[in-house]
């Protein structure tokens, strides 16, 4: 297949997923395009985590950390100045500042990614299980950050009120934006230089490979991308607690990233899809049954099959076929 | 130092020490331009020590490494690719996820590679050096005869395969050393002899410094113009595959491990 008709498959990928967003707004229910909603948010997520742990193999679970972080920033910038002075004590400057939400969900895709730069210097010299660890501690430290920073972010309270901004008109963008930007890196040099670390750090270190700093640049490429996601999910839930940034969640992103198999920006798509819609349906009969947590113990099943049965997650490290060129297959 | 120009690699007082183990002392060498070197010794003695220090991998407790007039003895091993070392490791170290072609890809990127804003943007030169590599590649593969095979995952490849896809990987650097750890361990004759080939191959299209390890005397004692031999961290002689072959202290370090021995004698 040639770059021209691959282009074209994108071009048309791209057109449905719009034709998809028209229609489902103009026929489905409000509940429903929450979902939906969800959905791609958590496809921003499974996909950007992905850069990060799928391509350099940096296991890190502290993705919400810089969801939050870009969460908080995104709603205290969007936030009505008439009522910002009402429940927070911030400086003057940022007290009388309202910006739309693009750009101040930009911001916060900055700020985490900020975040992961200054965290990623110290942390990145880790491996494995290390970095694991460290990362959730980092995420740890986010939110007892969060909790504690009342004037700034209401501690455990959370911030609630906040305008109702998000829709699919604004996800779906940055949808595409996440997967254009995985898959361009993916099919690089710049790309295999980060699959090489995740396959074999020393070897790639000898072929000339940076390895810490092509390793920062996973993790803060990654944190921006979450960053953006939480400054959505922050205006599409309407509130944000140090609580809705969670451990739980870092499990979740981390199976789709699994599940779907490291390296694979198809099956985090995907596996994104699956799970989000899954808790979604586990959420009615978990409220009828008065069981909770049936959505958790289901996904953790499913991850500890693949991990047993198809430890390389449903698509191992490739693409399907006919998202490919010649010369990217 | 005038001499910079017919010294490649020059190495003094080299020392190496794990804790209480001494894995190598005062070491040197010294290789020029386009000669092929040998390390041989016992198991332990220390060759594959060496490398680690030589290409950057180990830091020396003590000792200098100068490269191609430049002294190299702290960099990191990315730092000394780009100088031009490279290198292959004993137990292989391929990128077995990744398909042949890309294994190869992977070490333009340090010559012609690009970051990542101009991969996001699409750049001309972006463009361009992506089809440089595609190409150069596409000539690697062609020279180690690995075209045919160039889409498979490195790791469903056999084992003398995997070595020469790890040899043409470390060519792709375009380095001025090579170093090469065991190259023939696990290899069968056939696969042995097809080494040999590819070596003299490279050795002559490119007119490149190899520095070899080995324990195959044989392949070594036929492609080295000079060997070096240590034994438990310790340089014990070094000469023309003659010298070498007579000298009575290698025969005794040999022949005290008698598998070696054994090989040695044939050899
Ligand atoms: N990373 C390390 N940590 C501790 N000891 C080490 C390390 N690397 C090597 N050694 C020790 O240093 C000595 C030399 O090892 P080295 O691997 O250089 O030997 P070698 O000549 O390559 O042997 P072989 O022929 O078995 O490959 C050995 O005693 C080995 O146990
Ligand atoms: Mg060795």
């Amino acid at each position: 297949m040639n770059q021209s008709r691959n282009r074209l498959v994108f071009l048309a990928l791209i057109l449905l997923g719009i034709g998809f967003v028209a229609l489902v707004r103009s026929t489905v229910n409000e509940y429903i395009l929450s979902i939906i909603n969800f959905v791609g948010i958590y496809i921003i997520l499974a996909v950007s985590l992905n850069i990060t742990n799928g391509f350099t193999g940096l296991f890190s679970l502290g993705h919400p950390g810089f969801m939050a972080i870009g969460g908080y920033v995104t709603a205290i910038l969007t936030f009505p100045v008439s009522r910002k002075s009402m429940f927070l004590e911030l400086p003057q400057w940022l007290a009388n500042l309202e910006m739309p939400f693009f750009p101040a969900s930009i911001i916060g895709g900055v700020c985490a990614a900020m975040m992961a730069l200054v965290v990623g210097l110290p942390v990145l010299r880790l491996r494995g299980h290390y970095l694991a660890v460290a990362t959730l501690g980092f995420l740890i430290i986010v939110q007892v950050l969060i909790t504690n920073w009342d004037s700034v972010t209401r501690g455990p309270l959370g911030l609630n009120g906040l305008p109702a901004i998000t829709n699919l008109w604004y996800v779906y963008p940055w949808v595409v934006v996440t997967v254009y930007v995985a898959w361009k890196i993916k099919f690089s040099s710049y790309g295999r230089s980060m699959l090489s670390i995740r396959e074999d750090d020393m070897a790639a270190q000898c072929l000339g490979v940076n390895l810490f700093r092509t390793r920062v640049a996973a993790l803060v490429i990654g944190a921006f991308f979450a960053g953006i996601a939480g400054g959505l999910w922050a205006h599409l839930v309407t509130a944000i607690t140090p609580t809705s940034f969670s451990l739980i969640l870092a499990f979740y992103i981390v199976v789709m990233v699994v599940v779907g198999g490291a390296g694979s920006i198809s099956g985090a798509f995907i596996a994104a899809i699956i799970f989000s819609v899954l808790t979604e349906i586990f959420r009615p009969l978990e409220e009828n049954l008065d069981v909770y947590g049936i959505g958790e113990i289901f996904t953790a099943a499913i991850l500890i099959l693949i991990l047993i049965y198809r430890p390389q997650g449903l698509f191992g490290s490739r693409e399907p076929g006919f998202l490919l060129t010649r010369d990217t297959q | 130092m005038a001499s910079s120009n017919s010294v490649l690699l020059k190495v003094e007082g080299l020392e190496k020490r794990f804790g209480g183990i001494i894995a190598l002392a005062d070491y040197d060498v010294e290789i020029r331009p386009g000669e092929l070197v040998g390390l041989i010794g016992p198991n332990g003695a220390g060759k594959t020590t060496v490398f680690n220090l030589l290409s950057g991998v180990l830091k020396p407790n003590q000792g200098r490494i100068v490269f191609n007039g430049q002294d190299i003895t702290r960099l990191r091993p990315d730092q000394n690719a780009a100088l031009g070392i490279a290198r292959t490791f004993q137990n292989i170290r391929i990128f077995k996820e990744l398909s042949v072609i890309d294994n190869v890809k992977v070490a333009f990127h340090i010559r012609m590679g690009h970051g990542f804003w101009k991969t996001l943007m699409h750049t001309s030169d972006y463009r361009y050096s992506e089809n440089e590599m595609e190409q150069k590649s596409h000539e690697i593969l062609e020279l180690f005869d690995l075209e045919a095979i160039k889409d498979q995952p490195a790791k469903n490849l056999p084992y003398g395969i995997q070595r020469r896809v790890e040899i043409a990987r470390a060519m792709a650097t375009m380095p001025k050393l090579l170093l090469l750890d065991e190259p023939s361990a696990g290899l069968n004759t056939g696969e042995t002899d097809e080494l040999v080939k590819t070596l003299r191959k490279i050795h002559d299209t490119y007119g490149l410094t190899i520095f070899i390890v080995e324990h195959d005397m044989k392949l070594i004692m036929t492609i080295c113009q000079r060997i070096q031999v240590i034994d438990r961290g310790r340089m014990l002689s070094t000469g023309t595959p003659e010298d070498v072959r007579h000298d009575q202290r290698v025969i005794e370090a040999y022949l005290g491990k008698s598998g070696h021995g054994k090989q040695y004698a044939q050899g």
